[in-house]
C-alpha cells in the first residue's frame, strides 16, 4: 500500500464488529458427526455397520450381566433362578470368592495378613514410583519386603529379621570399603552378608520360640490371585536390577564378565518359560545338597526372576545403545568414576528410553505367573481350573469365571500401563 | 590490529616456564592404522594452543589422549606432573584437573543447566550442594546465562549449550582446558558469543589447547599454532610467523586453501 493511498482511507473503525456465530451446520454435534462418522457415503456404511454389530454384542452381553445371579450354591441354583432366561452365574464369584483371591488352603482367620501386606506395598511402592515423595519413605520400602514375608508366611519374625540384619551388615561394609574402591565395598558386602545369613542360621532355630504371634502358613498353601500378585511383584522389582546389571555386563570391556552376560542371556532367552518352571519343581531339588528342602515358591521366583531379567536386560541394552557415545566422553572428561557414570548419566538417560520396553516385559511376567497353574500350583487360573471348575456344583460356569480372571489382570496391567505413560512425559526434558 | 597485539602482549605474560603438558614420542594406532607418529610436545603453564591441520589429521586424537578417552600405544604423556598410564588412579585424578569441551556439547540433557554444573564438583570433589551451586552460578554469569540456570539443555540455542559446557568444565576448576572444534558445529551468529567466552578465558591465563579453524582467535589469542597433518605436527610457530610465513609446503597449501575464500 503506498503512501499517498493510506492518505486518502479517511475512515477508521473504532469499535470491533462483534463475532457472530458460525452457521449450525459448522458447530457442535452436527459437525463432528459430518466429520468423523459421515464423511462420505463410504464412511456413513462403516459408521452403521458398527453400530449394528456394537448393538448385537451389548444386546446379548448386557442382560447375561445385569441379569446375573449373585447368590446361589450351585450351577443348578443358578438354572432355576433364571429360569431359562440369560444372566450370568455370578454365584461362583461370591461363593468362591477367597479361594479366588488367596487358594484354596490358607487359613481362613489370616486373610487380614495378605490384605494388609497388599496395602501396605502400595505405600511401599509410593515413593519408588513417584519422586516428588519425600525420601525417608525409602525406609519403609526398605523394611517392606521382610515384613510383607513375615505378614503372609507368618511364622517367627526372627527369619525376617535376620534376612535384613544381612542386608544392614552388607550396607555398613560396603560403605566402609567402597572408598578404597567399588570392588572392594561389592564383594565385601556380599561375604559380610553372607557370613551373617550362616552364623544366624545357626542361631534362629535355636531360640525361636515354639508359639509364634502369626502362625505359619507353608508355601504350598499360597494361591489365588495373591500368589500371582507375590510371583508379579517380587520377580519384576528382583529382575529389574540384575537386568541393569546383566545389561551393564554385556557392554563391559572384561571379557570374561561380557561372556558369561552374553552366555547367560542368550540361553535363557532361547528356553520357553515353561520348560524353566519344571526345571524349577522337580529338577532343581537336585542342586540343593540333599535335605536343603528349597521353597517351592522360592524356586519358582528363581527361575522367573532368571527368565524376566534375561528379557529386561536386553531392553535396556537396546537404551544404552542408543546413547551416543559423547555422553560417556562428558562424564569420562568430567572425571566420573565407572560406577558414577554409570549412576548419575548412563542409566537414567538409558533406563528413561527404555520404559516402554521394561513395562512391556513386566506386564508380560505378570501374565505369565498364571502358568504355576501348570505345575501345580493354585494360583488364580489354577484354582478355577483344578478345585473349583471340578467341583460337581461349579462345573460349567467357564465364562463368569475367566472374565473375572481377565478382569483382575486387566486392571493391574492396564494400571502399568498408564503409570508408565505418565512417567514417560514426566521425564521428558528435551523440549524439541 | 593494535588492540590485538596490545592484548596479546597482556596475556603472554601469564606464560610461566612450569610445564603443564609434556608428550614425547607419542604414537597412537587404532588397529593397524597408525593415526598418530612420535608426537613431541610441551606446554607451559598459561600457555594457549592452537591446534590446526586438514580432517582426519589426528587433531582429535592428539587432544583426546591427553585426558585419556583415548589411550596412546607408545611414548610418554606427563599432564601436570602425572603420568598418564592405564592406572585408573591416574587418569581419574588427570581428568579432574583438564576440562574438556567437545564439538557437539555433550552436555547431560536430562539434568538442568544447574545440575550440569554442579553433578561433577559434588560426586569427584565432594564440595558441599550449595558451595557447588554457588560456584556453578558464578561461572554462568561468566558465560553470561545465569538466568538458563534451571532450563534444560534442549531448551537452549546451540551457542548457550556451547558456553554451559564451557562453565560445566570451568566449575571442576580445571587448570587446563582442552577445546576439540567448539564452534564447528553452531551457526556464524553464534560462533562469536563462544569465541569471547574463550577469549575472556585466555586473558585470565588458563592454559589451552584448542583444535580449531577460527584462525582469526588463532591470531588474537594463541602463543603457538600447530600445524598437524596425517598424524604428525609438520609445523609450529607464533601466529604471526605462522601465517604470514609458513615455512612447509604442506602448511601453506592448508593457508591457502582455509583463508583462500
Ligand atoms: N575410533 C576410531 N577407530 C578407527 N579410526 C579412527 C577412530 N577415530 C578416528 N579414526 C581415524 O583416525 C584419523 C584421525 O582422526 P581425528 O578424529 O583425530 O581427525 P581430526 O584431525 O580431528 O579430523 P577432523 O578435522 O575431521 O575432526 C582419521 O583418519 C579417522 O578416520
Ligand atoms: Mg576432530
Amino acid at each position: 500500500m503506498s503512501d499517498t493511498h493510506a492518505q486518502s482511507v479517511a475512515f477508521v473503525r473504532e469499535t470491533q464488529i462483534p463475532p457472530s456465530d458460525p452457521p449450525s451446520s459448522q458447530t457442535g454435534a452436527v459437525k463432528w458427526m459430518h466429520e468423523n462418522l459421515f464423511s462420505s457415503w463410504f464412511y456413513g456404511l462403516l459408521t452403521l455397520l458398527s453400530l449394528y454389530v456394537i448393538y448385537v454384542v451389548l444386546a446379548g452381553f448386557l442382560p447375561w450381566l445385569f441379569n446375573g445371579v449373585w447368590q446361589a450354591s450351585s450351577i443348578r441354583e443358578c438354572r432355576e433362578v433364571l429360569d431359562g432366561a440369560t444372566g450370568g452365574c455370578f454365584a461362583v464369584l461370591t461363593e468362591r470368592w477367597n479361594q479366588l483371591l488367596f487358594g484354596i488352603a490358607y487359613p481362613q482367620d489370616s486373610y487380614w495378613r495378605p490384605l494388609l501386606a497388599f496395602v501396605l506395598l502400595f505405600i511401599a511402592a509410593a515413593p519408588v514410583l513417584f519422586a516428588m515423595l519425600p525420601r525417608q519413605m525409602l525406609l519403609f520400602t526398605a523394611i517392606y519386603p521382610f515384613l510383607a514375608f513375615w505378614l503372609i508366611w507368618g511364622g517367627t519374625i526372627l527369619w525376617p529379621l535376620l534376612a535384613l540384619a544381612g542386608f544392614i551388615v552388607g550396607y555398613v561394609v560396603f560403605g566402609r570399603l567402597v572408598k578404597q574402591s567399588f570392588a572392594y565395598g561389592f564383594f565385601g558386602a556380599i561375604v559380610a552378608a553372607m557370613i551373617t545369613w550362616w552364623i544366624g542360621g545357626f542361631i534362629v532355630p535355636a531360640i525361636a520360640p515354639e508359639q509364634t504371634l502369626l502362625s505359619a502358613v507353608p508355601s504350598r498353601d499360597m494361591g489365588g490371585f495373591m500368589l500371582n500378585m507375590i510371583l508379579g511383584t517380587v520377580c519384576v522389582s528382583l529382575s529389574l536390577p540384575i537386568g541393569i546389571v546383566l545389561a551393564l555386563g554385556r557392554q563391559s570391556s572384561m571379557p570374561i564378565i561380557k561372556w558369561i552376560c552374553v552366555v547367560y542371556i542368550e540361553f535363557i532367552r532361547g528356553v520357553p518359560l515353561i520348560t524353566l518352571l519344571f526345571v524349577a519343581s522337580v529338577v532343581l531339588a537336585y542342586f540343593f545338597p540333599p535335605g536343603s528342602n528349597l521353597d517351592l515358591v522360592l524356586r519358582v521366583i528363581i527361575m522367573i526372576t532368571m527368565f524376566s531379567s534375561a528379557y529386561i536386560a536386553e531392553v535396556i541394552r537396546g537404551g544404552l545403545a542408543a546413547l551416543p557415545r559423547g555422553q560417556y566422553e562428558a562424564a569420562d572428561s568430567l572425571g566420573l568414576d565407572y560406577p558414577q557414570a554409570m549412576r548419575l548419566i548412563v542409566l537414567p538417560q538409558a533406563l528413561k528410553i527404555s520404559i516402554p520396553g521394561i513395562v512391556n516385559v513386566a506386564v508380560g511376567l505378570f501374565k505369565d505367573t498364571t502358568l504355576v497353574s501348570v505345575i501345580s500350583m493354585f494360583d488364580l487360573v489354577g484354582a478355577i481350573r483344578g478345585p473349583i471348575l471340578a467341583a460337581t456344583e461349579w462345573n460349567g460356569v467357564y465364562w463368569e469365571l475367566w472374565l473375572f480372571a481377565a478382569l483382575l489382570f486387566f486392571i493391574v496391567c492396564y494400571g502399568i500401563s498408564q503409570y508408565s505413560q505418565w512417567l514417560e512425559r514426566q521425564l521428558a526434558t528435551d523440549h524439541r | 590490529m593494535n588492540e590485538v597485539l596490545a592484548k596479546t602482549a597482556n596475556v603472554d605474560m601469564n606464560v610461566s616456564d612450569e610445564e603443564a603438558i609434556r608428550i614425547e614420542k607419542m604414537n597412537k594406532w587404532y588397529g593397524s592404522f597408525h593415526v598418530l607418529r612420535d608426537i613431541d610436545l610441551t606446554v607451559n603453564r598459561g600457555e594457549r594452543i592452537v591446534i590446526a591441520g586438514p580432517s582426519g589429521s589426528g587433531k582429535s586424537t592428539l587432544i583426546r589422549c591427553i585426558n585419556a578417552l583415548e589411550e596412546h600405544q607408545k611414548g610418554r604423556i606427563e599432564v601436570d606432573g602425572t603420568v598418564l598410564s592405564s592406572d585408573v588412579k591416574n587418569i581419574d585424578k588427570i581428568r579432574s584437573e583438564v576440562g574438556m569441551v567437545f564439538q557437539h556439547f555433550n552436555l547431560f540433557p536430562h539434568l538442568t543447566i544447574l545440575e550440569n554444573c554442579t553433578l561433577a564438583p559434588i560426586w569427584v570433589r565432594k564440595t558441599p550442594k550449595k558451595e557447588a551451586e554457588e560456584t556453578a552460578m558464578h561461572f554462568l554469569e561468566k558465560v553470561k546465562i545465569p538466568d538458563q540456570a534451571l532450563k534444560y539443555p534442549g531448551q537452549l540455542s546451540g551457542g548457550q549449550q556451547q558456553r554451559v559446557a564451557i562453565a560445566r568444565s570451568l566449575c571442576m576448576r580445571p587448570r587446563i582446558m582442552l577445546f576439540d572444534e567448539p564452534t564447528s558445529a553452531l551457526d556464524p551468529e553464534m560462533i562469536k558469543e563462544v569465541l569471547d567466552t574463550m577469549v575472556e578465558l585466555a586473558e585470565e591465563g588458563m592454559t589451552m589447547l584448542c583444535v580449531t579453524h577460527e584462525m582469526g582467535f588463532a591470531r588474537q589469542v594463541a602463543n603457538r599454532v600447530i600445524f598437524m597433518d596425517e598424524g604428525q605436527i609438520v609445523e609450529q610457530n607464533e601466529p604471526e610467523e605462522f601465517f604470514n610465513n609458513p615455512q612447509n609446503p604442506r602448511t601453506q597449501l592448508f593457508l591457502s586453501q582455509i583463508l583462500g575464500h
